[in-house]
């Protein structure tokens, strides 16, 4: 298609469109999509999934899976992770490099058994499809799962509800996956998440999500949770946000996720800007992405500049009111010798100068289950 | 006491020559959970539509503006302490200034509560 024909891309609503409306869900465009910001109000929203447990809807995400001949070494062609040592029933955090490192998104690989199923950011998934098309051998399947969402049940309370539909999910711990059914449909099961809480992604059919929905929220641990409770539930799980916290410009040792570097791939140095990312892991990057505590009660958000003394430093890339640590906080980046917990710099807010200190992450303990038992 | 309305969701109670300003009920239920709020200095001299103040919700920051000309006289302090009385009382206790009136014609451009109630009613 010639640029001069294309016509603005009307936004998109998800299956559980009318689901979302009828539940007081208020809705905005996100990712291409409509989709719900909110149902009763942030704050409570957050505060009950910390306690008990939500479901959100992230069916807006781009579900993905890989089949053929070799498909773990040619995926470890655009990652930097051991996808080869990763076992059927088991996933890893990664993310999809540019050729010199940069940071095209983050993304959820599963071995599935029969396949690799991938799940990445909504707002960049056509993008991701077409960089896996180009640069994977042509003999590896690559299929868009559009006729599945995905819901996200978040929270302590999660597995106690979720297990009266689905009782496989109480063997799960974190980072592992099965494939079961619950009413006759084939449903995706995996313990993750991006809340910092236990809980579980569920990918299943769009036929069959109102009724999944449903049976879950008639249970009393369970709310329906908007974007924004996942917004502020992720930040204080130190958890970084692709687009805002992550982009292009920066490698995998700038964003602090040198843990989805492998130990084999560091040592064969064959991933995607593996000279900039090495140099970067071994030295110290020359910035880094760090959390803030920020003094009173005056929220730093993103595009907030960064300073020490006069000095412009670095950015704020995500930040707000954190509902459970009942203070704002955000995350920057910063140059390495002011990333050193404890160190004081100021951010700058319509003119006026707050003070933060730089912080470990995350700002609220995470809380997944890596054993089952009882 | 009249009370005038703007298009932005103030609202303004005028009593002789001051006034109060606050957002409205409709507004505060629009930006959600507020957790901060920077109301104007004492003395500050304000322009009808300008920025006056900021209300700081969970996802965002808005402006709120002055709807007539003046100078205010009193920040609602309290609002430092509890900004969610901005949601819990928006058009009582969470006012956010007094002022002065530097020009009372400019209260015939605002809404009265019907007119108020008509303008949300259609967005």
């Amino acid at each position: 298609m010639r640029e001069d024909d294309e016509v603005p891309i009307e936004t998109a609503t998800l299956p559980l469109d009318a689901w979302h409306r009828a539940k007081g869900g208020r809705m905005v465009e996100f990712a291409g999509y409509w989709m719900p910001i909110q149902y009763e109000g942030i704050m409570a929203e957050h505060l009950w999934t910390r306690e008990s447990a939500g479901l959100f809807d992230v069916s807006h995400m781009g579900q993905l899976s890989l089949s053929g001949d070799k498909v773990a070494e040619a995926l470890e062609t655009l990652v930097p992770g051991d996808i080869s040592a990763l076992k059927p029933g088991r996933m890893r955090y990664s993310l999809l490099l540019d050729e010199d490192g940069g940071i095209l998104d983050d993304l959820m690989i599963t071995n599935e058994g029969d396949q690799y199923g991938i799940v990445v950011n909504g707002a960049v998934k056509w993008e991701d499809i077409g960089h896996l098309r180009e640069n994977l051998p042509d003999d590896i399947t690559l299929n868009h799962n559009e006729d599945y969402g995905l819901l996200a049940l978040q929270g302590p309370k999660a597995v106690n509800a979720l297990t009266r539909l689905v009782p496989e999910a109480a063997s799960l711990v974190f980072m592992q996956a099965a494939r079961v059914s619950w009413n006759g449909h084939v449903i995706a099961l995996s313990r993750s998440g991006y809340t910092g809480e236990d809980g579980f992604e569920i990918s299943l059919p769009n036929e069959a999500l109102e009724a999944f929905a449903d049976a879950l929220c008639a249970m009393e641990e369970v709310k329906p949770i908007g974007l924004g409770a996942r917004d502020s539930l992720r930040l204080e799980a130190g958890l970084p946000l692709y687009g805002h916290d992550l982009t292009p410009a920066i490698d995998p040792a700038e964003a602090d996720l040198g843990f989805a570097v492998s130990k084999r791939r560091r040592e064969e140095e064959n991933f995607p800007g593996a000279a900039r990312i090495l140099g970067h892991l071994e030295e110290g990057p020359p910035r880094k992405r760090v959390g803030l505590t920020i003094d009173g009660k005056l929220p730093v958000r993103e595009g907030a500049k960064l300073f020490d003394g006069e000095d412009e430093i670095g950015v704020v890339t995500s930040g707000g009111f954190a509902p459970s640590v009942g203070a704002p906080i955000a995350m920057g980046y910063v140059p390495r010798d002011h990333a050193v917990p404890g160190t004081a710099i100021a951010a700058e807010v319509r003119g006026k100068l707050v003070h933060c200190t730089v912080t470990a992450m995350p700002f609220v303990p995470h809380r997944y289950v890596r054993k089952t038992g009882g | 006491m009249p009370r005038y309305f703007t298009e932005e969701h103030e609202w303004i109670d005028v009593d002789g020559d001051v006034a109060t300003v606050g957002i409205t009920d409709f507004a505060q239920g629009q930006l959600g959970d507020i957790v901060f709020v920077e109301v104007p200095d004492t003395g500050a001299e304000l322009t009808q539509g300008g920025d006056a103040a900021v209300v700081e919700s969970v996802k965002a920051a808005s402006d709120v503006y002055a709807p007539v000309d003046g100078t205010v006289t009193e920040g609602n302090g309290q609002l430092e302490e509890d900004p969610a009385l901005v949601n819990s009382d928006p058009e009582g206790e969470g006012w956010f200034f007094r002022m002065t009136l530097g020009d009372k014609s400019q209260l015939d451009g605002l809404m009265d509560a019907a007119a108020y109630k008509a303008f949300c009613d259609a967005l």
